[in-house]
């Protein structure tokens, strides 16, 4: 039965299957510009903990810490009340809808990009602090200066905020409602099909969903090993 | 303190009047009097912990004095060398036209200096390497033509040549001098004797955050006057 439904999968692969391929679309696109959003918050946020004085600064890093432990069910259940037809964002009518989807992954990919962020922003701030202040730079600009020479390791940080998201379940079923070619995404077309005990289309998303895990993860190790090479 | 050479007067480039700089109960300078003129070159020696960097900090306004008077050139007049350059991950041009392009001035005239300033650090053929393959010395050479190109009115430089080679050290006084020919001061800490000989026109000895003795380079080697500058002339001499 295993190896029927392995070999199914295989040909649901290979042929592109559209039905496949529609959710694979809908994970990337969710997936993606919720990475996107986030480091464009994340990036910011980390930023301004590296050189703020502000009394906000210590508890924000707590804050940014314990965040990356932040369980998606409760990431899901706290958006899904706020999307909620009563909720403070009711009006949106984002409930079930993608956009909803990419705000509960945006709120479980910040924390993650700013908190690894800040470390690389802040151990790059204490090697160069020296040098802008003795070359007289504006806050404005070290802070240029920092996210420009540690450019490389931030896309490295935003493919990891990237696989975070695509391999997220929880929150995306509960705000997206799993619903077939509108909010079904791989992780849960995945949980569905395999209750229902459609073992094939559950594996062929599997393999998928593990192929890009495995491409993002190879892609960030060599960037990061290409450009230690070169930089070092 | 012996004092009988540097001229003093009133169009002191930088001036300290009893500077003191503690870090938490621990006392680093402890009532640092210091003038320094426009085109001198004044050696900073003394042991571990007797202050030297932390004189150079303070100048440099990268650390503020506890108590005193401190003036000095604006810090966009100054530059600054450390033991280990702290270099930008970009190619070597890139590296000097930071220095430029930091201060309003255009990429293209920015490119144009800072290619001059390498020819005359004998970098030219480096401009494209990324700056952190250079060798130790070339690196150091490289904070040297950032720190030039800036024309600098004070040059600060904390055991720059510490880490290097001896053919390296000696590329790198030669610049520093050539930058003091086009006008820069020189204030550099250094435990290299030879090196205090060969570029200083001035030593100020420092002991346990004190300036114990400035006096003209001849005279502190010729005639050392305290015991702290004998015990250290004669250990380095070993």
């Amino acid at each position: 039965m295993i190896a029927d439904a392995f070999l199914q999968a295989l040909a649901l692969v290979s042929s592109f299957d559209p039905a496949v391929m529609s959710i694979v679309w809908l994970s990337l696109k969710v997936s993606g510009a919720a990475a996107l959003i986030g480091a464009l918050i994340a990036l910011p946020l980390a930023a301004w903990v590296v050189q703020t004085r502000s009394l906000l600064r210590e508890p924000m890093i707590v804050l940014l810490n314990a965040s990356l432990g932040l369980p998606p069910v409760i990431v899901g259940l706290v958006v899904y009340l706020l999307l909620s037809r009563t909720g403070p964002m009711g009006a949106l009518g984002w409930l079930f809808t993608p956009a909803g989807m990419i705000f509960a992954q945006v709120i479980l990919v910040t924390p993650i990009i700013a908190a690894l962020a800040r470390q690389v922003l802040e151990d790059a701030q204490q090697e160069y602090q020296d040098l802008f202040a003795s070359l007289a730079l504006s806050r404005w600009q070290s802070l240029q200066t920092l996210l420009f020479e540690t450019r490389f390791s931030l896309l490295v940080l935003l493919l990891a905020g990237f696989g975070r998201a695509i391999a997220e379940v929880g929150a995306v079923m509960m705000v997206g409602g799993n619903i077939a070619g509108h909010t079904r995404v791989m992780t849960t077309a995945i949980a569905l099909e395999t209750s229902k005990g459609e073992l094939a289309l559950a594996l062929a998303l599997g393999l998928i969903l593990i192929f890009i895990v495995l491409v993002i993860n190879i892609a960030a190790h060599y960037a990061r090993q290409v450009l230690r090479r070169r930089y070092a | 303190m012996r004092s009988t050479a540097p001229v003093q007067n009133n169009s002191a480039l930088v001036e300290l009047v009893r500077v003191r700089y503690r870090v938490g109960d621990t006392e680093i300078l402890r009532g640092v009097s210091l003038q320094i003129n426009p085109g001198e070159r004044v050696a900073l020696l003394g042991a571990n912990g007797a202050g030297k960097t932390t004189l150079l900090r303070l100048i440099n306004g990268l650390i503020s004095s506890n108590e005193g008077t401190l003036a000095s050139p604006p810090v966009a007049l100054q530059a600054m060398l450390f033991q280990k350059p702290p270099l930008l991950r970009r190619n070597v041009l890139d590296n000097v036209a930071f220095a430029l392009k930091s201060r309003g001035m255009a990429e293209t005239e920015a490119e144009q200096l800072s290619m001059q300033t390498l020819s005359r650090c004998g970098l030219t053929g480096l401009s494209q390497r990324y700056a952190r393959a250079l060798s130790g010395g070339e690196q150091q050479k490289l904070a040297l033509a950032r720190a030039w190109v800036t024309r600098p009115t004070l040059l600060l430089a904390d055991e720059a040549t510490a880490s290097l080679a001896p053919a390296a050290v000696h590329e790198v006084e030669r610049l520093m001098l050539d930058m003091c020919e086009q006008g820069s001061t020189l204030i550099f800490a250094t435990h290299n004797r030879g090196q205090a000989k060969r570029l200083a026109t001035r030593i100020v000895f420092m002991s346990a955050g004190r300036v114990i003795e400035d006096r003209t380079a001849d005279d502190f080697f010729a005639n050392p006057a305290s015991q702290e500058a004998i015990d250290y002339i004669n250990v380095e001499r070993v």
